[in-house]
């Protein structure tokens, strides 16, 4: 295997992880907006305690991939950043607005209205961060972004304004949310919120499932290589399937109430999703013309980049499995904990 | 506003407000640690209340730093395509190291914040010491790309490309490590001043406690430290400026002439039209002597470069002129107190010290973003020193004023919020029974 499939399968792997650990504090963002019923402000609590101690750290996660990718496949970030140069922009208001909206919500203790307004900020750039970072795989993945000596081809909407992209957009953000919510069950001992939270992940995860379905149909006329990448890459099945029988476990354990169970199929299924994808894609970074192999950097660079993860990794695995160990004690404490430190 | 310039400005501004959550993201682990480990070797619970406090606004501005980070990350292809498309496999390795060195921030910051009491002390400490290094190294990492855009090393050019690139070449190219140092030693004077500033005001407002006496006393000793390490660290990298880059030089110092025994200016403004830096105090061979330790040492003027290359003379000799004015104040100040308190110790009580500390206190972050200005307007008009031209680089999106323009109004909401968020929790007076019971806490 060459240094840049490597390269590129970290890059993969990052932005699993980025989905699975990122993902649902958007898709809190977005719970947050559609908070209703009796127990709204509940609800409200529960999303604000799930997401306070990781923050903004799981940004790490989407620098990663960027850094990954400017380094390693330098033409790739150069076209990207040029053609989708409007939801790359949208994407960052979102994560900026977002921080600065939850901060302040978090901290501040003044009128109620000035806070319900900084949560409307908070949940409405949550919710658009996810949609646009779906618009852009959604971009890649079809054949619009074609940049020549500078100049984006096809200009700045025609990248990425047609169904295709816009479909994938809300492919991610239903799926974030759907994750969000059964992360969010087993966040609570309180039955009702629960059942608040299950009901709202059966709804978002019914939702991911016709938006996926569309994917495919839409992706017959505008991104045919892609959905050929589906059934053409060998073992890809094997992906699809395991994707399959993770909805079909999560489904079934929401449904009987199986909340562990649940937020375990639903991430799996995410991953495979997010998976299924890079391994379709392969070759290419963007369609039609940008390939693992034509944008990649001299593979001296490639291996000393791997070299850096590898050791990366090794101060990284251990501190975070020490980080982990030191917290094996229940969550509630934790929190209750950090309250009194803080103060 | 024409686009260029547009994306000049947006990417000025996102610096300059990154470098100031920065600074005090990386500075304030040290105090923070330094606070920990006066109480446990003191046992002074007011120290305890302290590295609690500063631990808190540590985690305001990692959080605030990741996302003004991710950010940047994204603007450097967004209003620089081509300079990333070339010149990213050459400067990825140190950002990527960043990204390695912010996570480790990240975890162990996590345990210092939620481990008090459930970790030992000692590895308490130790976390706390790891953050604080940590903070330290991402800010070197990327002040090492900075470097290499002014003295590009690490490959060749081969057909307009580069080739034969080696990362880590290139970061240890001449100008990152001395601009690192200076980078690193400013982030702990400007918050160490700062700090100490808004303690001494308080100081003054709330009367004698001990909590802002404690604070002023571990930000200053960082401040003023730091403040005096920086003149050493600014001669090295004044001597690398002048060896590598003496065009640069020469427009700090707005030396127009070449000339062996040059002058330094104190003051004074370039008028490029005419040639001749005017109404200077110069000192006779004081440029040739800081620069090349020798009295008669020749100067390159920018007459050696054509005029149409030349950076904004008048601005970057005046930002040069503000960094090192209020650097040599701050010196003056830390070598003063310095000397005071060990005359008589009960200085930091001193009505009038404390209003002197409150007026040079923000002269920190004037230096640090002066001194920015200096780097990075005085390497224009190249976005890689003698290789790219900054307007080759620009994007050819349209209206990057808009993008300008908006990232403009929601980084003065974050600044906003940033600024309220640490003057309501990390100096506001501790209540009486924080104080007096350390388990409340």
């Amino acid at each position: 295997m060459s240094t840049a499939v490597i390269l590129a399968a970290v890059m993969l792997a990052a932005l699993v992880i980025y989905s699975l650990f990122g993902g649902p504090d958007y898709g809190a963002g977005f719970w947050d907006l559609m908070c209703s019923g009796p127990r709204r402000q509940d609800q409200r609590d529960l999303i604000a305690s799930a997401i306070q101690p990781v923050w903004e750290a799981n940004h790490i996660w989407l620098i990663l991939v960027v850094v990954l990718t400017f380094s390693g496949f330098p033409a790739v970030f150069s076209w990207i950043s040029l053609g989708l140069a409007v939801p790359i922009f949208l994407i960052l208001l979102g994560i900026v607005l977002r921080g600065s909206s939850y901060v302040f919500r978090a901290y501040f203790t003044g009128s109620i209205r000035t806070q319900l307004f900084c949560g409307k900020i908070f949940s409405i750039s949550s919710s658009i961060t996810p949609l646009f970072l779906g618009i852009v795989i959604g971009a890649i993945s079809s054949d619009a972004v074609i940049v020549k000596d500078g100049v984006s081809e096809n200009g700045f909407l025609g990248t990425w304004f047609h169904p295709f992209p816009l479909i994938v957009g809300m492919l991610s953000l239903s799926l974030f949310a759907y994750l969000s919510a059964c992360y969010l069950t087993i966040e609570t001992n309180d039955a009702s919120l629960q059942n608040d939270f299950r009901n709202r992940a059966l709804t978002s995860g019914l939702a991911s499932i016709i938006f996926a379905v569309l994917t495919y149909v839409v992706a017959g006329n505008s991104a045919r290589p892609i959905r050929d990448g589906l059934s053409r890459v060998p073992y890809v099945w094997l992906i699809e399937l395991g994707a399959v029988i993770a909805v079909l476990v999560a489904f079934h354990a929401l449904w009987s109430r199986r909340y562990l169970r649940a937020r375990m199929a639903a991430a799996a299924q995410v991953a495979l999703i997010v998976t299924g994808w890079g391994v379709a894609q392969y070759p290419c970074l963007v369609r039609p013309e940008l390939t693992i192999f034509n944008s990649a950097a001299p593979s001296n660079i490639l291996s000393d980049l791997e070299i850096a993860v590898a050791v990366g990794a090794l101060v990284l695995i251990p501190s975070l499995i020490l980080l982990l160990s030191v917290f094996k004690t229940q969550r509630k404490s934790i929190s209750a904990v950090a309250d009194t430190t803080l103060d | 506003m024409d686009n260029f310039i547009a994306a000049r400005s947006q990417m000025g501004m996102s610096l300059a407000f990154h470098i100031v959550f920065a600074t005090i993201g990386v500075s304030l682990p040290l105090m923070m640690t330094i606070a920990e480990w006066r109480w446990r070797s003191t046992g002074d619970p007011a120290y305890l209340v302290l590295a609690k406090r500063w631990a808190k606004g540590t985690t305001i501005l990692f959080a605030v730093g990741a996302i003004s980070g991710t950010v940047l990350s994204f603007e450097l292809g967004l209003l620089w395509p081509r300079f990333m498309q070339y010149a990213g496999a050459v400067i990825g390795m140190p950002f990527s190291l960043e990204g390695f060195a912010f996570f480790t921030e990240a975890i162990f910051l996590g345990i210092y914040l939620y481990g008090w009491n459930r970790v030992p002390g000692w590895f308490h400490l130790l976390s706390g010491i790891i953050v604080a290094i940590s903070g330290i190294l991402s800010a070197i990492f990327v002040t090492l790309v900075n470097g290499w855009m002014n003295t590009p090393t690490g490959f060749e050019i081969v057909a307009g490309k580069f080739e034969n690139i080696h990362p880590f070449v290139a970061m240890s190219n001449p100008a990152g490590i001395p601009e690192a140092i200076h980078m690193v030693l400013a982030a702990y004077t400007a918050a160490g001043f700062a700090t100490a500033g808004i303690h001494g005001w308080l100081l003054l407002r709330r009367g004698r406690n001990r909590f802002d006496e404690v604070a002023i006393g571990i930000a200053l000793l960082v401040g003023g430290a730091a403040v005096l390490l920086q003149s050493v660290s600014g001669d090295a990298l004044a001597r690398m400026v002048a060896a590598k880059q003496p065009m640069k030089l020469a427009s700090l110092e707005g030396q127009f002439q070449t000339e062996t025994g040059a002058p330094f200016r104190i003051g004074g403004l370039p008028f490029p039209d005419e040639r001749e830096t005017k109404f200077a105090i110069e000192i006779p061979h004081g440029l040739s002597l800081l620069s090349f330790h020798s009295p008669n040492a020749l100067i390159k003027g920018l007459d050696q470069e054509p005029e149409s290359d030349w950076p904004n003379v008048r601005m970057v000799h005046i930002c040069f002129q503000i960094m090192v004015g209020c650097g040599s104040l701050l010196s003056l100040f830390a070598v003063a107190a310095g000397w005071l308190s060990w005359k008589k110790r009960s200085l930091i009580n001193h009505p009038r010290f404390l209003k002197a500390l409150v007026f040079v206190s923000p002269l920190g972050f004037v230096a640090l973003e002066a001194g920015w200005m200096v780097t990075e307007l005085g390497r224009q008009p190249w976005i890689i020193y003698h290789l790219m031209r900054t307007k080759d680089a620009v994007t050819s999106m349209p209206n990057v004023t808009i993008t300008f323009l908006a990232m403009t109004a929601v980084y003065v909401i974050l600044g906003t919020i940033v600024v309220w968020l640490l003057s309501r929790h990390l100096i506001a007076a501790p209540e009486g029974k924080q104080l007096a019971h350390q388990g409340v806490l």
